[in-house]
Formats: C-alpha cells, sequence, structure tokens
C-alpha cells in the first residue's frame, strides 16, 4: 500500500473528536457520508483542507476526546488515507487502524516539513514516509495492524480462530 | 525495592484476563461485561448481521439508552426523529440478539457509567468495555474498564474479546486532606491540568494515597471518569472497605458463597509493594482550591481564585478568543447563563446532594438557566425521597430525567451560541454543550454556588453548609 499525495495541514495541537465531528451527527445508523460533516463546525480547519488530498497533518495529541468511530469513518469517507502527526489519543488510533486510515507518527523536526502542499509517499509495507525535498523517513507502526491492512486480514476472524481457548477460558473460570 | 514478581493492580487484571498472550499479535484479552447504548452499537449490529454471527454472551452485555434520549418526559413523540430512530434501533438490536435492554421506562435505565455500578455489574478485578470513553469511570471499584470503538463494539459482541496490547501503569499518589469545599472534581482537574490531556497517552492510572481513601465511591468514580481526558485509558483505585460496602447486596453482586469467595480474590488485588510503575506522580490535596476551566479542553483550568494565564502559542490563544476571555482576567464574578448538573462525572446522589446543600433556600439568578439531570432513574427516585428536587424547583432549577442531556448535548439539551456555561460534566470542547457554547467545567458545588450569583462563585463562600 502506497500513498502519494500532496499534504493539507491544520496546524493545531489537541484537535478532539468533538472538532472532527460534532456529536450531533452521531444519531446516524450507518456509516455513509460522514465526510460531510468532517469539521463541520470548524470553518477554519474546513477551510485548510480538500479532497484531493489523501493525507491529513495535524498538531500534536490528534484525535483526543471520544471513543466515537464516526472521526475515522468522516475522516475516510472525505478522502483521507492517511493523518500524520508527533502523537494520537490511543482510542482513535485503534480506531483508525480498524479502518485503514494510517496514524503517522513523526518527530517534530519531520513534522516541520511538511508545509500545506508538501507532496509526501507514504510506503506501509517498508514503514517509510518520503517528503520530497526532504530526508526519507521511517516511521512505527503496529506490526498486527500492518498486516491486516496489508492483507485484508480480518480481526474478528483472527479472533474467532482461537474459539477452543476462548471456551477453556470460560470453562475455567 | 523493585521485585520481579510484584505486580500492580492492573497487571493483576491483566493477566487473569490473558486468553493468548501478546506476541507479534496483541494480546486476546476476555472481556467479563460489555455495557452498550444507542449511539455506538448500530453499525456493529449490522457487522454481526453481515457475518451471521450471534452475540456471544447475552448474559455477559447489558444495553441502555443514555446518549441522545430526551430528559424533558420520557416519551419519544414529537422527538427528533434521527435521535428516536436511533434509540428504537437499539431496541430492535437487542430483541434480535436477546441482549438485557434498560430501555426508557426501565426502572433500571440510566446513563451507563452510573447504572453499571448501582447495579452490582461492576465488579473488582474485572474487565469492562463499553463504546464510550468515560468508561474509565468503572475502574473506582478497581476495575479495568475502557472505551472502545464500534469495531470493537462489533469484536466485543461476537467474540466476548479484545485484542489488546497492554499499557503502561501510571501510579498517581493524592496525598493529604481536602479543605471544605475542594471536591474529587477539583483533584482531578487539577491532575489534567498538570500532565496535560496527552499526559496520560499510553497509560493506565491507578490512583492511591490518603485523600484516595478518604473519599466515597462516587467521588472515586469522578476521579476514574476523567482519566480519558488526561489520554489514559482507564483509571484504577484498589478495592476496599468502601467498595466492598457499597457493593454488598446489589442486584447484580455475588450473594453468599459466591460473595465470600468474591471477597478472596479481591483482596488479593491491591497492587503489590514494590510493584514497578513506568511513571509515578504525587499530588498534595491539601492546598488544593476549587479548580474551574477557562480554556476549550479540560487541561486548561485554574484555581477559582487565579485569573486567567496568559496564552503561551496560537492554540491557547484561539482557546481564549472563543471563551471571550482576556489574559489576567478574574474568572471568579464572571457572568454566566447556564448552570448543568449532571453527566456520567457529577450525576450521582453525593453530587446532587452537595449541590442541593448550596442551593437549598436560594434562588437561581435571574437569567440563569440552571437544570439538574440525575444519572439515572434510580438516583432520581433516592433524590425524591429526600426532597431534594423540591429544593432544585423552589429555586428555579429544571429538574429532569435520566440521560447524558447537556454533557454532549445531541437531545436538544443545549446552551446556546455564545453562552457561558458553568458545568459539572467532563469536556469544555469548542461545540461540546452546543454550537458555539462556552464551557466551564467545575464541581457540584462551584456550579450550584455559580447558579445562584449568576457569576462564577467559589462555593467556600457558602462555607457553613459545605
Amino acid at each position: 500500500m502506497k500513498i502519494s499525495s500532496r499534504v493539507v495541514v491544520i496546524p493545531q495541537e489537541n484537535i478532539d473528536t468533538d472538532q472532527i465531528i460534532p456529536a450531533r451527527f452521531l444519531k446516524v445508523t450507518d456509516k455513509a457520508g460522514l465526510g460531510q460533516h468532517l469539521f463541520a463546525d470548524r470553518p477554519d480547519f474546513r477551510a485548510l483542507i480538500d479532497s484531493s488530498s489523501q493525507v491529513l497533518v495535524a498538531g500534536n495529541n490528534f484525535g483526543c476526546g471520544s471513543s466515537r468511530e464516526h472521526a475515522p469513518w468522516a475522516l475516510v469517507d472525505f478522502g483521507f488515507k492517511a493523518v500524520i502527526s508527533t502523537s494520537f489519543a490511543d482510542i482513535f488510533r485503534q480506531n483508525a487502524l480498524k479502518n485503514g486510515l494510517l496514524p503517522i507518527v513523526v518527530d517534530a523536526k519531520t513534522h516541520r516539513l511538511l508545509q500545506p502542499g508538501t507532496p509526501v509517499t507514504i510506503d506501509l509495507a517498508a514503514q517509510t514516509l518520503f517528503i520530497q525535498g526532504g530526508p526519507t523517513g521511517t516511521f512505527p507502526i503496529d506490526s498486527f495492524s500492518k498486516t491486516c491492512i496489508l492483507e485484508g486480514l480480518d480481526e474478528i476472524g483472527y479472533i474467532l480462530k482461537h474459539e477452543s481457548a476462548i471456551a477453556s477460558f470460560e470453562q475455567d473460570r | 525495592m523493585q521485585h520481579r514478581n510484584m505486580k500492580t493492580l492492573y497487571d493483576k487484571i491483566w493477566d487473569s484476563h490473558v486468553v493468548v498472550p501478546e506476541s507479534d499479535a496483541p494480546a486476546i484479552l476476555y472481556i467479563d461485561l460489555h455495557l452498550i447504548h444507542e449511539v455506538t452499537t448500530p453499525q456493529a449490529f449490522t457487522g454481526l448481521r453481515k457475518r451471521g454471527l450471534k452475540v456471544r454472551r447475552t448474559d455477559k452485555t447489558f444495553a441502555t439508552m443514555d446518549h441522545s434520549i430526551p430528559t424533558s418526559s420520557r416519551s419519544l413523540s414529537g422527538f427528533d426523529e434521527m435521535a428516536a430512530n436511533q434509540v428504537r434501533t437499539l431496541a430492535a438490536n437487542c430483541a434480535e440478539f436477546g441482549v438485557p435492554l434498560f430501555d426508557l421506562n426501565s426502572p433500571k435505565q440510566g446513563i451507563v457509567h452510573v447504572i453499571g455500578p448501582e447495579l452490582g455489574l461492576t465488579q473488582p478485578g474485572s474487565t469492562i468495555v463499553c463504546g464510550d470513553s468515560h468508561t474509565s469511570t468503572h475502574g473506582a471499584f478497581g476495575a479495568l474498564a475502557h472505551g472502545i470503538g464500534t469495531s470493537e463494539v462489533e469484536m466485543v459482541l461476537a467474540t466476548q474479546c479484545l485484542l489488546q496490547r497492554k499499557s503502561k501503569n501510571f501510579l498517581v499518589q493524592f496525598d493529604g486532606r481536602l479543605e471544605p469545599g475542594v471536591t474529587a472534581k477539583d483533584m482531578i482537574l487539577a491532575l489534567i491540568g498538570q500532565i496535560g490531556t496527552g499526559g496520560g497517552t499510553g497509560c493506565v492510572f491507578e490512583f492511591a494515597g490518603s485523600a484516595i481513601r478518604a473519599l466515597d465511591m462516587d467521588a472515586r468514580m469522578t476521579i476514574c471518569n476523567m482519566s480519558i481526558e488526561a489520554g489514559a485509558r482507564a483509571g484504577l483505585i484498589a478495592p476496599d472497605d468502601r467498595t466492598l460496602e457499597y457493593l454488598a447486596g446489589r442486584e447484580f453482586a455475588p450473594k453468599e458463597k459466591d460473595w465470600d469467595d468474591a471477597l478472596a480474590r479481591w483482596k488479593k488485588l491491591p497492587s503489590d509493594e514494590g510493584a514497578h510503575f513506568d511513571k509515578t506522580l504525587t499530588i498534595d490535596v491539601s492546598a488544593l482550591e476549587p479548580m474551574i476551566t477557562y480554556g476549550t479542553n479540560p487541561a486548561m483550568s485554574i484555581p477559582i481564585s487565579a485569573r486567567v494565564p496568559k496564552p503561551e502559542n496560537e492554540a491557547d490563544a484561539a482557546a481564549l478568543k472563543y471563551m471571550a476571555l482576556e489574559p489576567g482576567q478574574a474568572l471568579a464574578g464572571h457572568p454566566i447563563d447556564v448552570v448543568f448538573i449532571g453527566s456520567c462525572t457529577n450525576s450521582r446522589l453525593s453530587d446532587l446532594r452537595s449541590a442541593a446543600r448550596v442551593i437549598r433556600g436560594h434562588k437561581v439568578s435571574s437569567g440563569v438557566r440552571m437544570l439538574v439531570v440525575p444519572g439515572s432513574y434510580a438516583v432520581k427516585r433516592q433524590a425524591e425521597a429526600e426532597g431534594l428536587d423540591r429544593i432544585f424547583k423552589e429555586a428555579g432549577a429544571e429538574w429532569r430525567e435520566a440521560g447524558c442531556s447537556m454533557c454532549i448535548a445531541m437531545n436538544g439539551d443545549a446552551v446556546p451560541p455564545g453562552k457561558v456555561s458553568v458545568s459539572t460534566s467532563n469536556r469544555n470542547f469548542e461545540g461540546r454543550q452546543g454550537k458555539g457554547a462556552r464551557t466551564l467545567l467545575a464541581s457540584p458545588l462551584t456550579a450550584a454556588a455559580s447558579a445562584i450569583e449568576g457569576r462564577v462563585a467559589d462555593p467556600r463562600r457558602f462555607g457553613a453548609v459545605l
């Protein structure tokens, strides 16, 4: 999986999930079309992004706040395939990976190189981030999540393969 | 002296729930209790249906309605059609999959993190998940409890397990004694203010120390509830006599011989002396004042007598602009429009009692709307039996049915744009309580005092009743 795109940048720290998608849009019973509500109450953020970019760059601690998976659903539906930041909130990171949205952590120096419009190439298999006019760096990613995304492995299917272990665990309690 | 075999409370709960240990893949962790609600589950049930799977343990799964429901009445007629549809979808899904549901007409209905403990479902040493980040609340009982996304809700419904990597151990020691007027809410706001909204990322907190031991269970839940606001997935407090006293006799708590067996297990839960913590922090609560937030995340807080600090960066400056506050300005005395007492942070009986003690014999300031929303139907019944509802109503406050209400503003209970609210909830993010709403997070005491004065007020001014 390779992503080549110009980046869009929202240079703000602690962008919480209420900013990503406000709670009033959580009354849905499916996942479709949430991209239209991405950053709905943040015209300032909305002005910085466009759906021709697949890579969002944002400040530290992106996705803090609630556990709503609607946040990565909205980002993916809008067209993003990766978010680059210096750190992510735990639940958001998990939710993103489960939807094939790559949460890519870089150091502050690399983060500063990513200006609006900078072309980047992300290679998930090699775990490399190539920044045009800059160095190619590597990024960490959970090895299991990487395999799931690259090979289309289903996590629930993976757990169900351990049915006998689960059953005996339940038996022993 | 640290020793390899010494374990923390978190280590012990983790170890006793590993079905398949962590390898290249995350551990498969067994889940004892799965709480579900209307907002983060419809897509998970759709997923189950597509796969042709059942809910594996309908005896370990419980549903309630809380986030998007009306609190003005228990009727959905004339209510927001999308929200009503979501509520009906939960009922249909629970009926189809055989999941017990505490619906709008159930005497057990309430905010998911209020009813779990209340019913005795929340038990020490257990693993608990829910598609809601404030699941950390249940950690007050020494249960490993955290929020999950909807894909994980589907995973747990299907397998009763969660793929999980172990977090780091972070010990937060609260020593000293709280002064009158200073509460658990102020302790947790002070912690978040000190370490920031990402200060606990990758960690599970264990809250310990004499100031934690001195708190009742409701107050301990307030502390654990806001663990997530510092980025920690969970917060834990080791069970003690207060925990057992709270649990004994509750509907789903173990009975008779099972209770004795449980006690023997629970006694072994506290962290071993010398167990290793990756991080530790000590806070002396004796010096704490009532805390209040001034910005747009829960880490932006100050003691109520302090002044709004100078912004350190553009984000801080933007937050102050949103809040219409100036650096150097005192928050005490700042005019307010709304007071909200409720949410999974502060809607339990002791929260309502403490707010009522301040309000009794006073009037809510003209021009201020005060909403009191009990966390559960059981809390509401008990509060009414004690006459708390009359105290609030006579003061001019609205007394509501149980639900999340103005904490998340999904149900029409919202703060109007540009208006200032003093709220006992957990998040002051931009727009959290309604588009353009300006939220100041504080304790029930501070909220009640502010309602009377129509301005941000120090509850210590009402000293005699604290």
